[in-house]
Formats: structure tokens, sequence, C-alpha cells
């Protein structure tokens, strides 16, 4: 069941992947990114149920957080050529 | 009892399992980047939550079960987010989505015929 279900997540990485190469603009990228990540997150848990290694659901649950925080920041970036500065005049910052 | 949560666990599973790759194939196959959203969204909210559902009744009602259940809610939070995000830079930069029939053309006596 479990290498069932890593064998398709591991396929679906692989198209993912392709994706990334040939997108062709930059957000096709990020797409790809974004779901290479929640598939790499499907594969830790099937991994953790694979090797009965309940200490894996940590490493999931971190690597949601960090793989939203990843994207949204690639877009800021993508968007304003810079992660945090004041865009134009005030120090405000990029709230 | 547990060849009934086998079971079950194999139907979430496979059902997720078959999320994930139709999401995969729709990544791959769909014309522009907006379509590619759609198709990744599938993978994010179906194929995510039916195979942790399956996971969470193999594992029964213990500390794994309670993580995978916050990873599910974080990830229906969290997808969709990023998903408008993304669909809100990439419009913001000039990436027009690909219509069926063009929309945007002008009525008649303009200048010119963009197909």
């Amino acid at each position: 069941m479990f290498i069932a279900a890593g064998a398709a997540v591991i396929i679906a990485m692989a198209i993912a992947i392709v994706r990334l190469i040939l997108g062709p603009t930059v957000y096709d990228r990020i797409l790809a990114v974004n779901v290479f990540g929640s598939k790499a997150l499907l594969l830790i848990a099937v991994l953790g149920f694979l090797t009965d290694r309940p200490e894996f659901m940590d490493i999931a649950l971190v690597y949601a957080l960090i793989s939203f925080v990843a994207t949204i920041a690639l877009m800021k970036f993508f968007k304003f050529a810079h992660l945090g500065q004041p865009h134009s005049g005030d120090n405000l910052g990029d709230l | 009892m547990s060849l009934i949560a086998d079971i079950f666990s194999w139907i979430f599973i496979l059902l997720g399992s078959a999320f994930v790759l139709i999401g995969a194939i729709g990544l791959i196959r769909f014309p522009d980047v907006y379509s590619r959203m759609h198709a990744a969204g599938i993978t994010d909210t179906l194929g995510i939550g039916l195979m942790f559902l399956g996971m969470i009744v193999q594992s029964g009602l213990t500390l794994v079960s309670l993580k995978l259940v916050l990873i599910i809610m974080f990830m229906f939070f969290a997808s969709p987010t990023a998903t408008h995000a993304l669909a809100q830079a990439a419009l913001g930069s000039g990436l027009k989505p690909q219509l069926a029939e063009d929309r945007t053309a002008k009525p008649k006596d303009e200048e010119g015929d963009e197909p």
C-alpha cells in the first residue's frame, strides 16, 4: 500500500521536475517548485510509515511550513526584486 | 477490525495516489500557467487530504494522527493562499490567461486583427 503510494508520489515528482525544466515563464517554475514541495511532504510521510518511524511526521510538519514560506518569499522576490527593504520613500517597510 | 481499517486505508491511499497522478498529468498537459495552477490544486487538497486520511486510519488514535491532522489543516489554509498569491503575481506581471475565444478583442473597425 505505502509502496504504491510512494511510487505514485515519485512519478508525480518527476513530472513536476519536467515542468520545472521546460516551464516557459518563471511562474510555471514557481508553481512546479510548490507542487514539488507538497509531493516531498507526502513522500516524507509515506517513508515514515514504510520504515515505521513516527518522528518523520514532525519533519513533514516542519517541511509544510517551510515550503509555504519559501513559495511566498520566491514570489515576493520575483515581484519586487528584493525581499524586505521599503519599496519607495518611507521606512515603514513593505507591510 | 484490523482488516476493516486496512481496507479503508487502502481505499483512501489509492484514491489519494490517483489524485496525485491526475494532478501531475494536468501539470504537464495544460496549456498555460493558470490552468496548471488549477491542476496543481488537486494535489494539495484531495491528494494530501485522502492520503493522510488513509494514514490516520492506519495509525489509529495516536500522536501521529494529531500531527497528520495538523498538516492537513495547514495545507488547507496554505495552499489556496499560495495559489492566490501566485495567480495575482502572474496577472500583475502582464501574463494573460489563455482563452478559448478572444474576449479582449476590440469591437470592429479598430486596428488590426490579433488572432
